[in-house]
């Protein structure tokens, strides 16, 4: 009975951390979806978000060391404090001006190439990026607080107490972060499945050529897309900073969304909600039954391997265009 | 010929309307590096006309057409449209414009079903804001259900109700033909460009589409520019030919005109160059 209940919380934790798996997740899926391009730059672009979002808030100097150490000055900050909401704010507006940028000076110049070139240029913009964060912020650890609930979730644990006698321990964080991804969901399906921009989006992804004929602008969608995934990324930074601090080990997050992709399937949204939960509990639930009898430290590969599993079975994913072949 | 020189248009012998010049094309020359695709090459398409282009293989009648779509851009020449000289514009200012094309190789999204495929020609006819498109309110819902309204007036014309929910990667060649000439009938295309509308058809499917391509014309009054590479099909079709071979052109004129010119009866039967 303890064991059933023990593994009722292990459970629910697991479905938070799969909410967190699927908002990085998302990013990936938007920009896939709307080109065809596996963005290996999702995970860094959550850090530079993160890292941003930090530094406008504590008014940080952009480029301080930079311009420390060419001007010999010693500025470090502005000396102001920017309130959690126009710092979130301001921060999405940098990412909108990063999106356009990266279209400007990356995207361009590859309409019509394969979709690896692409995938190599995402790898170069996620180191580019990777540097410009450290340069432009600094490469200390730094905590993030937009002020989201913390710590344990008394009501939950009194609740549960009553019921079983044991008292869950469910981080409010995680509370949140499932809402707000909940919102973020039903608002991003709303706006690829209902609108004109989310169905010229849809159809971008599918033949660029084609979309061009009926009248879509190629860079109007790139830079839509790239800036969604980036306040998507946002969103994610702010999840994980909060979590677990700022620093590089970030946007090595955006390696667990992989498992999740080719479980839910790279075209799908709903598939990388549904990829993200069934990973962050399986993994959760597989290194709480199994993992005491062979020696632990299962959630370092477990996703991999259902991953892979998957992969033999069903290529396309969960929720992934049935894959069409005519010969 | 005298009558078509006239600026308003004229009655052809068949009785068909056809009206004043809506595409001018004047000495257009499209290069490729040193390759010459198009040479100095000049015609018009008029109001309500069918005007086909037609050729042998490799006499740039593709790349004429994706010069009019705005694919490509001359190295030289003018192109007007609607009585204004149209700088080098990307193609998808030239298909709010009111220009719309089908492609040779077929170019639809797979992914998305018959009737979202041909929604998407609608995409420039919408204007309500993101967000009551995505609570589906108010001018939203209106504007939709207008928008569905015209694409099921097409789906029907084009007899392809029983595929609207397939999608379209599952349609076999002929049918896939149909669905891209209904993407582009749905946004009410001035001109209306089809790029080998009966490549690859058999006999029935090659009648179906001229069908087509009749009604549409008569229906809803769209100017339509054509190529092919068959010559019989064409001539039965179309008001006005035009001829190219080796990026010249060679002939312009109604069907009979061009059939009895010494220099198209020499390209197709395949007379040495010299």
């Amino acid at each position: 009975m303890d064991q059933l209940i023990y593994a009722a919380e292990v459970f629910l934790n697991g479905l938070m951390t799969g909410v967190m798996y699927a908002l990085v997740a998302l990013g990936f899926v938007l920009i896939f979806k709307a080109s065809g391009v596996f963005n290996y730059a999702q995970g860094v672009l959550a850090l530079f978000a993160a890292l941003t979002l930090v530094g406008i808030q504590q008014g940080q100097v952009p480029f301080a060391h930079l311009i420390n150490a060419v001007l010999g000055t010693h500025i470090e900050s502005f000396g102001w404090t920017v309130p959690a909401f126009l710092a979130v704010l301001l921060t999405a507006l940098v990412m909108i001006l990063l999106a356009f940028l990266i279209e400007k000076l990356v995207l361009q110049h590859l309409v019509g190439q394969e979709p690896i070139i692409l995938f190599m240029a995402t790898i170069g913009l996620a180191y580019f990026l990777e540097g410009l964060g450290d340069v432009m912020w600094g490469a200390d650890i730094k905590r993030l607080d937009v002020g989201l609930p913390q710590g344990i979730s008394d009501s939950i644990e009194t609740v549960t107490d009553q019921w079983f006698g044991y008292g869950f321990f469910i981080d409010r964080l995680d509370i949140w972060a499932t809402a707000i991804a909940a919102l973020l969901v039903a608002a991003l399906v709303a706006f690829s499945q209902f609108t004109k921009q989310g169905r010229a989006m849809r159809a971008v992804a599918d033949d660029h050529q084609a979309a061009l004929s009926v009248g879509i602008s190629l860079r109007f969608i790139w830079v839509m897309v790239w800036s969604i995934a980036g306040f998507v990324a946002l969103v994610a930074g702010i999840m994980w900073g909060t979590k677990s601090g700022v620093q590089f080990s970030l946007s090595l997050i955006a390696l667990k969304a992989l498992p999740v992709l080719m479980l839910g399937g790279f075209t799908s949204i709903p598939g990388a909600i549904v990829g993200g939960l069934i990973i962050g509990v399986g993994e959760k639930l597989f290194e709480f039954l199994i993992g005491p009898m062979i020696g632990g430290a299962t959630e370092n590969w477990f996703a991999y391997v259902l991953a892979l599993i998957f992969l033999v079975f069903r290529p396309q994913g969960l929720f992934g265009e049935r894959i069409i072949e005519r010969v | 010929m005298t009558q078509v020189q006239e600026q308003d248009g004229y009655v052809t012998a068949d009785g068909r309307q056809i009206g004043p010049v809506l595409m001018d094309l004047r000495d257009i020359t499209l290069r490729f590096g040193g390759v010459e695709a198009i040479k100095k090459i000049s015609f018009d398409i008029r109001e309500g006309e069918i005007r086909a282009i037609i050729g042998p293989n490799g006499a740039g009648k593709s790349s004429m057409l994706n010069v009019i779509s705005g694919f490509y851009h001359p190295q030289e020449g003018e192109v007007w449209f609607k009585g204004y000289r149209r700088g080098p514009m990307k193609p998808y200012e030239v298909a709010r414009l009111g220009v719309a094309r089908t492609f040779q190789n077929i170019a639809l999204f797979d992914g998305m079903t018959v009737l979202d495929n041909i929604m998407t020609g609608r995409l420039n006819k919408m204007s309500s804001g993101i967000l009551s498109q995505a609570i589906w309110w108010g001018s939203a819902e209106r504007e939709e259900n207008h928008n569905r309204e015209q694409v099921e007036k097409i789906i029907d014309f084009l007899e392809i109700q029983n595929i609207r929910k397939t999608p379209v990667g599952r349609l076999p060649y002929g049918l896939k033909k149909r669905v891209e000439l209904a993407r582009a009938l749905a946004a009410e295309p001035q001109l209306l460009l089809l790029d080998e509308p009966m490549a690859g058809m058999n006999v029935e499917e090659k009648e179906d589409m001229s069908r087509f391509i009749l009604d549409v014309n008569d229906e809803f009054g769209t100017t339509i520019a054509l190529i092919e590479h068959d010559m019989g099909v064409v001539m039965d079709l179309s008001d006005r030919v035009v001829v190219m071979d080796y990026g010249r052109k060679i002939g312009d004129g109604t069907p009979d005109e061009v059939r009895n010119n010494k220099e198209v009866i020499d390209a197709y039967l395949g007379v040495a160059h010299d």
